[in-house]
C-alpha cells in the first residue's frame, strides 16, 4: 500500500510538469462528475432522513428536500414503540450472529480439508461443493425440505440452509493453499499434531480471510428477507427486513401504526414520515458501522479475485 | 466438524436437487416427493403454453440485457475516472460513498425509492414542478418501470463492481506511464494505449462471466419494487416461480419453471467458462 502511494505521488509530480489547459479542464470536470456521483449515492438516504424528521403538521412534505423547517422525533417514537420492530431487531441479531458463526465454522473446516493436497478424493469433494454454486434445487424443493424437517417458523430455517456457501469455501481454500506448506512440515518435525497445528498456526494466520468472509456473511444475514417471508409465519418471530417490508411496502398498520389518527393526538405524523422513520431505523445501524468495516470488504474482494 | 459440514452440504444443497424430480411428477402432498406418480414432460408442456410464461421469459432476458448493456461499461468508466483522480483523499471519499448502496437490502432501497420518486412528495417530483413539468409516476407506469429498475440497479452496483477494475488498474506498471510521458504522450493517449489494454483481460473475463448470469433476474429488486400496474413488465421467471409455487401451491409447475431456468443458466455458465478459457487461458474451474 505504501509503495503504491509513493508511486502515485511520483505520478502526480510527473503529470504536474506537463499539465496542459485541456488536462486542467478534464481534471476539474472529472472531479465534478465524480463528486456529483458520490452525492447521488448519499442524497436518497439523506432525503429519507430529513423526511423522517419532518413535522407534517407544520411542514408541507413536498417542500422537504434537504432539511425540514420544523423537526419532530415523534415518527421515531411511534416506530420504536412498536414491539414488532424490537422483536425484528432481536430475531435479525440472533440469525446474524448465529448464522455467521455456524457458516464460518462449517465453511472453514470444509475448506481446510479441501486445501490439503494429500487428502483422498480432494478434487471429487471440491467438485461436489463447487457444483452447488451453479446449480440448486430451487424454491419449491427447498421449501418442501424445510417443511419436512419441521423447521417452519424456526430461526434454524434461516441459519442452516445458507450455512455452506461454495463461493466462500473456494475463497478460503485458495487462501489456505497460499500459505507455505513448510510451516506445517516444520511444526510436524517439532512434534505437533494436526489439531495443534490447525489451532496454533493455521487458524491465527487465517484471521484476515475469516474476518472478511464473516462480514460478508453477516451483511447477507442482516439484509435477508425472502427466507423469513416464506419460512416464518408468526410476526413475533419475524426478522426486521420482513417487518420493514410489511410496514413500508404493504402498509401493514397492525405492526406499526401508520398515521396520526391511529396514534391518538399525534397529528404531526403521516404515513410518509412514519414509513421513512421505519426505513431509517433499519438502515442507520448499517450506516453507522459501514465506515469502520468498509475496508475489510474491499480487501476480501482483492483476495477473492486472485487466481486459485 | 468435517462430517457436520458435509452433512449440512448434502442435506441443504443435494436433497433439494433430488427433490427436483417433482418437476416430472404430479405432486400430491399426502404421497410426498417419492410417492407421487410420474407424468413425464406434462408439467413442462403446461408451463410453456401458459400465457404468463413467454412474458416472464422475455422480461427476464430484456432486463438482464439492459443491465449488462448499461451497467457493465459504466463500472469500467467509473474505475477509469477514479484512476485519473490525483487527490487521493477525494478519491477515497468518492469510493466509500459509491460502495454504500451495495450494503443496503433491496427491501430497504425499494421503500426508499418509492418515497424518493413519489409523484406527490418526492424531490424528483419537486424538480419536475420547478421546471414547469407535471410530476411523473415513474414506478407506476409500464413505460418507465424498466428504466427505474435499470437505473437503481446501476446505482446500487456501480461502485462495488468497479473494485475489480481498480484492483487491475493498481497492478499496471507505472514505468510505462513515465516512459509515455517522456515520449510526449498526452493523458488521453496514455489511457488509450496503456490503461485500457492493461485491464482488457479483466474486462473480457468479467464480460463473459456477467453474460453467463444474464438470466439472474434480480428477484429481490423486482419483487419489492413492483406493483400491480406494472405487472406486464415486472413479471419475470423468478416472480412467476414464486407466485405459482408458494402463492398458488402449484408445486410441480413451479419446480418445472425453476428447473428450466436453472438448466439454461447452468449451460450459459459452462459456455462462458469455456469461452473464457479459450480467450484468456483462464476459467473459474
Amino acid at each position: 500500500m505504501s509503495m503504491s502511494i509513493a508511486v502515485k505521488k511520483h505520478r502526480k509530480k510527473a503529470s504536474f510538469i506537463r499539465k496542459t489547459p485541456g488536462e486542467k479542464v478534464f481534471d476539474t470536470f472529472n472531479s465534478i462528475v465524480l463528486g456529483l456521483m458520490a452525492l447521488s449515492m448519499l442524497y436518497p438516504f439523506w432525503y429519507l432522513f430529513a423526511l423522517s424528521l419532518a413535522d407534517a403538521e407544520k411542514v408541507a412534505l413536498s417542500h422537504v428536500y434537504i432539511w425540514p423547517k420544523v423537526l419532530t422525533l415523534e415518527s421515531y417514537e411511534t416506530v420504536l414503540a412498536s414491539k414488532y420492530i424490537w422483536l425484528g431487531f432481536m430475531n435479525t441479531l440472533i440469525r446474524t450472529c448465529g448464522g455467521t458463526l455456524i457458516s464460518l465454522v462449517l465453511c472453514y473446516s470444509l475448506s481446510y480439508v479441501l486445501s490439503k493436497r494429500y487428502y483422498p478424493n480432494r478434487s471429487f469433494w471440491t467438485g461436489i461443493t463447487v457444483f452447488t454454486m451453479f446449480f440448486s434445487g430451487g424454491l419449491i424443493p427447498e421449501y418442501l425440505l424445510i417443511r419436512d424437517l419441521g423447521m417452519i417458523n424456526s430461526l434454524w430455517s434461516l441459519m442452516l440452509p445458507t450455512a455452506i456457501n461454495a463461493y466462500h469455501i473456494v475463497i478460503m481454500r485458495n487462501f489456505l493453499m497460499s500459505l507455505p506448506e513448510s510451516l506445517e512440515e516444520s511444526a510436524h518435525l517439532d512434534g505437533a499434531n494436526d489439531i495443534i497445528i490447525l489451532y496454533r498456526i493455521i487458524l491465527p494466520l487465517s484471521m484476515p480471510i475469516i474476518a472478511t468472509i464473516g462480514l460478508w456473511t453477516a451483511v447477507a444475514h442482516w439484509n435477508a428477507w425472502f427466507d423469513g417471508m416464506i419460512y416464518i409465519q408468526t410476526p413475533e418471530k419475524q426478522v426486521l427486513q420482513v417487518t420493514l417490508r410489511r410496514v413500508v411496502l404493504e402498509g401493514a398498520s397492525s405492526l406499526v401504526p401508520l398515521s396520526g389518527e391511529e396514534v391518538s393526538s399525534k397529528a404531526s405524523l403521516t404515513t410518509e414520515t412514519i414509513k421513512a422513520a421505519t426505513v431509517m431505523v433499519a438502515t442507520l445501524p448499517i450506516l453507522f458501522v459501514y465506515p469502520f468495516i468498509q475496508k475489510y470488504f474491499v480487501k476480501g474482494i482483492m483476495i477473492g479475485s486472485l487466481k486459485g | 466438524m468435517l462430517l457436520v459440514s458435509v452433512t449440512v452440504l448434502i442435506i441443504f444443497k443435494y436433497v433439494p436437487i433430488y427433490g427436483l424430480q417433482i418437476a416430472f411428477k404430479k405432486f400430491k402432498i399426502l404421497e410426498g416427493i417419492w410417492g407421487s406418480p410420474w407424468v413425464g414432460l406434462a408439467n413442462f408442456k403446461k408451463v410453456f403454453s401458459m400465457p404468463g410464461f413467454t412474458q416472464a421469459f422475455m422480461n427476464t432476458i430484456i432486463l438482464g440485457g439492459l443491465n449488462l448493456l448499461f451497467g457493465f461499461p459504466l463500472q469500467i468508466l467509473l474505475a477509469l475516472l477514479l484512476n485519473e483522480l490525483t487527490n487521493l483523499r477525494f478519491k477515497k471519499t468518492v469510493q466509500t460513498f459509491s460502495y454504500l448502496p451495495h450494503f443496503i437490502s433491496w427491501v430497504t432501497l425499494s421503500g426508499l425509492f418509492i418515497q424518493f420518486l413519489s409523484p406527490s412528495t418526492g424531490p424528483v417530483a419537486a424538480l419536475y414542478r420547478a421546471m414547469g413539468l407535471t410530476p411523473y409516476y415513474f414506478m407506476g407506469e409500464v413505460s418507465t418501470f424498466r428504466g427505474v429498475l435499470v437505473v437503481t440497479n446501476i446505482w446500487k452496483s456501480i461502485g462495488w463492481g468497479s473494485i475489480i477494475y481498480l484492483a487491475a488498474l493498481s497492478t499496471v506498471n507505472q514505468e510505462m506511464y513515465e516512459a509515455a510521458i517522456i515520449d510526449g504522450a498526452t493523458r488521453f493517449q496514455r489511457v488509450h494505449y496503456i490503461t485500457i489494454p492493461s485491464i482488457a483481460p479483466t474486462i473480457t473475463i468479467m464480460l463473459i462471466l456477467t453474460s453467463g448470469s444474464i438470466l439472474n433476474d434480480n428477484f429481490d429488486q423486482v419483487y419489492n419494487m413492483m406493483n400491480a400496474a406494472v405487472y406486464s413488465v415486472a413479471n419475470n421467471i423468478s416472480v412467476l416461480t414464486y407466485e405459482l409455487g408458494l402463492k398458488n401451491m402449484k408445486y410441480s409447475l413451479s419446480t418445472a419453471i425453476g428447473l428450466f431456468k436453472n438448466v439454461i443458466a447452468f449451460g450459459l455458465v459452462i459456455l462462458a467458462n469455456t469461452i473464457s478459457k479459450r480467450v484468456n487461458d483462464y476459467g473459474i474451474w
